[in-house]
């Protein structure tokens, strides 16, 4: 256990009982913190998981290869942020950058796909409002993808720090730590297209439901 | 949000120059001195505790004879409610978080928290989220849904109106400002130890702040989810607990009590952490058991977890369900059973001062010892079925939350007051103060278990005048009045005090722990030189060294002094500069909550602060460049 020093000076400085730095320790505890928050989000859809009263129910509307895309597209993004912090670590500064943008742009993508498939389901007469399903869908899908907005903001501020010098191999730790929460996102999502999507989606009508009329 | 340091720093324009003073209004509203922010919690959350209590008061006004009509069904209601979710959200957990915010950086001989920044954030936003919640009053619609909530009392059809939005937006903005602290104090403790402290020699009261900020970091994402759902629900008209749709009020409840029974050990850890420091001080002995008592704190943090549907028994969860919570149940008392046997066995033997404070957590062994008993009878499902929303139920939880949490933050308040401040609470005025809270405290709640056990229902505003209820209600009503009166002579108690100061000294009881060993008030960098650590109570054998020999203290002087700080060079510590942007992204949390009520235009505004100031926060350096650095 070193001395500590409650100045910081540049970049990570490891001074403290564990060696592991105060920022990236809380992340880690942050991420366990955001587990319980999706994890309770993830239990309320299964909870209610067939218990919608009216369509449209998950067979009524989930479309499986359309967000197979924008999944793949997501966990390459999370291949992209290990690219770029490895540049950045090897100051390779144009591959760093090249690769932020990618990512960035990968989320962005996702993000339209999200936004394309809710507007789809409003159109078709999905709400959050209309019943179970669309309630415990709309909550869980939308606080993800506020999630990986608010990664994307953090990544942009990245990609200007890397611009104007700011971000170097010196205080990778910084990328890093937004590395740790885009792939945390990622798994996040992971679970979700695996319960929401694949296993849900041939959910038709429950016991005691009424069959859905609307749609195209 | 990350910070970057370095010679090319960029930073966005300042709408104020970043205050540098230390001392003025700006030096409170910007700084993030651990001990600053720990006195602002304790004053706005004593501030709460009146206001907690004058709402108990008018409920008790209303309770003292029978078919009294004192307050009205319907804020007799708000009462209730906002008497409730005062006192846990914005009395104990804040108070809590005062002793926190002080004590553990002195604790583990660190400068300050790992966070100084973070920690300011954490307190503004608790302060503007306890404003939000109690704005509710002004537009006459407090909450009235009672403190855990339940739908379909709670769903916008049977409970129209703003109450209950405001009540589940307040507690989400305060949930934030809870898990930043909890992450702040994890890594503090974990991160920012003296060289030479490891986890088994850190003070009790620190390793309780520990577990208490794991709870709560685990603990209150599951209340800001069900918030979620229920603040969606009531303004966007979702379907989570709209019976109509399918959904299901039982299962707010369990997930409220998913939260809710961790929450109950938020509420009581570090309340155990603080009696584990008074008792060995004023005993003059080791506390004993030490090991026992960390790990039973730890197993209780982690049993907390598997007991909540113990609030559930009458819903008809079925016998399997019933059976499992009621064995859990009672296997938690185990840990806290051996808690209590090991502060009792801290005093066998002591050569014991019976001090306000020694005093104080003395009443906490009683009376959370009664409260812990009268648990374990409602966790036998059976009997819990005859207990439910009866006063029995109030009773006991007042004996673990009054008669616990708020004789240890007593305790705790005159034990440390000589440190925060420098000079000493009145003791005369201590115990006259103790000993008419302990006698209000069981004139109040003690007639409560019988008339409970009569079958007097909770949250209903008047009973019938043959039930046989009116002395025993009489006399509860009497009793608040002497807590409200106790409280009283505490306040008198300060002034006094202040207007005729007695100096304390760095180590007035002579301490164990490292908070002892530098001046009080301590320096705003606490210690000149950060400590090196070999045993638990370290100040106490440095002062003492030959009773690691075994030899007995008897009349031994102490053979160091608190540290001198007459001659340090301050200009060689570096404490990180004042920060004003926690204080405007509190601002902007509340306001775009209180947007999701009237306009979309207020969360705009909100959001906008917050992105505004996380922008700030990240790009401005901990330290402004000084003259002479690097």
């Amino acid at each position: 256990m070193a001395n500590q020093g409650i100045t910081v000076h540049h970049g990570e400085e490891i001074n403290n009982s564990t060696g592991v730095s105060n920022k990236k320790l809380l992340m880690w505890a942050f991420l366990g913190s955001d587990v319980m928050f999706f994890g309770t989000f993830i239990g309320t859809f299964m909870a209610y998981r067939n218990k919608s009263l009216v369509g449209p129910y998950p067979a009524d509307t989930l479309d499986i290869p359309i967000t197979s895309v924008s999944t793949f597209v997501l966990l390459m993004s999370s291949l992209g942020i290990v690219l770029a912090l490895h540049y950045l670590k090897e100051s390779k500064m144009a591959l760093a950058k090249l690769w932020l943008i990618l990512v960035i742009v990968m989320g962005l993508i996702f993000i339209g796909f999200q936004v394309y498939e809710f507007s789809h389901f409003a159109h078709i007469g999905m709400t959050p409002q209309v019943n179970l399903f669309g309630s415990t869908f709309f909550t869980l899908t939308s606080l993800h993808g506020a999630h990986v907005s608010l990664g994307i903001l953090w990544l942009i501020f990245l990609l200007y720090n890397e611009y104007n010098g700011n971000l170097t191999s010196e205080n990778a730790i910084d990328l890093e730590l937004a590395g740790l929460y885009w792939h945390f996102v990622d798994i996040v999502w992971i679970i979700i297209f695996g319960l929401l999507y694949l296993i849900t989606a041939g959910d038709g009508v429950p016991p005691g439901g009424v069959p859905w009329t609307g749609g195209h | 949000m990350s910070s970057i340091t370095g010679p090319k720093q960029f930073q966005i324009p300042r709408i104020f120059p970043r205050p540098m003073a230390h001392s003025g209004l700006w030096y409170w509203l910007a700084t993030v001195d651990h001990k600053k922010i720990g006195t602002m919690y304790g004053i706005v959350s004593f501030f709460w505790f009146i206001m907690g209590g004058i709402e108990a008061l008018l409920i008790r006004v209303q309770l003292s004879h029978a078919e009294a009509s004192i307050i009205s069904p319907e804020v007799y209601n708000q009462l209730f409610t906002m008497h409730g979710t005062t006192m846990v959200f914005l009395v104990v957990m804040p108070l809590s978080a005062a002793f926190f915010n002080w004590l553990v950086p002195l604790q583990i001989g660190a400068r300050d928290v790992a966070f100084p920044r973070l920690n300011a954030l954490s307190l503004w936003v608790f302060i503007f989220g306890s404003i939000l919640m109690n704005i509710s009053w002004f537009t006459g619609e407090a909450p009235n849904g009672g403190w855990f909530g339940y739908p379909p009392n709670s769903t916008v059809q049977f409970n129209p109106g703003n109450g209950m939005t405001y009540w589940v937006l307040g507690l989400n903005v305060l949930g934030v400002a809870s898990i930043a602290a909890g992450l702040n104090f994890i890594v503090t403790i974990i991160n920012m130890r003296a060289p030479g402290m490891s986890l088994m020699k850190m003070p009790v009261f620190t390793w309780m702040t520990f577990i208490t900020s794991i709870l709560i970091v685990l603990a209150l994402p599951v209340l800001g989810v069900a918030g979620i759902q229920m603040t969606a629900d009531r303004v966007y008209g979702t379907n989570f607990f709209n019976s109509e749709a399918g959904g299901d009020p039982i299962f707010w409840q369990h997930i409220f009590w998913l939260f809710g029974h961790p929450e109950v050990y938020i509420l009581i850890l570090p309340a155990m952490g603080i009696v584990s420091e008074v008792l060995p001080t004023f005993a003059r002995k080791p506390l004993f058991g030490y090991t026992f008592i960390v790990f039973s704190g730890a197993i209780i943090g982690f049993m907390g977890w598997f007991v909540w549907s113990h609030h559930m028994f009458t819903v008809g969860l079925g016998p399997a369900a019933n059976t499992a919570f009621t064995v859990s149940t009672m296997l938690i008392a185990i840990p806290t059973g051996v808690k209590i046997f090991n502060w009792i066995a801290t005093l066998w033997g002591g050569s014991i001062r019976f001090t306000t404070a020694m005093l104080f957590s003395i009443g906490f062994i009683a009376m959370f010892t009664i409260g812990g008993l009268s648990g374990v009878t409602h966790a036998v499902s059976p009997s819990d079925a005859q207990q439910q929303d009866t006063y029995y139920v109030v009773a006991h939880f007042h004996y673990v939350l009054f008669g616990g949490a708020i004789f240890a933050i007593f305790s705790g308040i005159y034990f440390w007051w000589p440190k925060f401040t420098g000079w000493f609470l009145n003791e005369r005025i201590g115990v006259v103060n103790f000993i008419l809270m302990i006698v209000g405290f069981n004139l109040q709640f003690a007639p409560m278990h019988w008339v409970g056990l009569d079958g007097m229902p909770r949250r209903i505003y008047t009973y019938a005048e043959n039930m046989g209820w009116e002395l025993s209600n009489a006399a509860a009503t009497a009793g608040g009045f002497l807590i409200a009166l106790s409280v009283l002579v505490f306040l008198a108690n300060v002034y006094l005090s202040s207007r005729k100061k007695v100096m304390a000294g760095g180590d007035p009881w002579d301490g164990r722990t490292l908070e002892w060993s530098i001046s009080s008030p301590p320096p705003h960098y606490n210690f000149v030189e950060i400590p090196e650590v070999e045993h638990i109570d370290h100040w106490w054998y440095k002062k003492y060294p030959g009773l690691l020999e075994g030899s007995p203290k008897n009349n031994s002087e102490p053979s160091v002094e608190v540290e001198d700080t007459t001659n340090v060079d301050e200009s060689k510590i570096h404490l990180p500069d004042l920060s004003y942007y926690p204080l405007f992204i509190g601002i902007g949390l509340s306001i775009a909550a209180l947007g999701v009520l009237y306009s979309y235009a207020l969360v705009t505004i909100g959001l906008i602060l917050v992105f505004w100031g996380s922008i700030g926060w990240s790009t401005e350096p901990v330290n402004e460049p000084h003259e002479g650095d690097h």
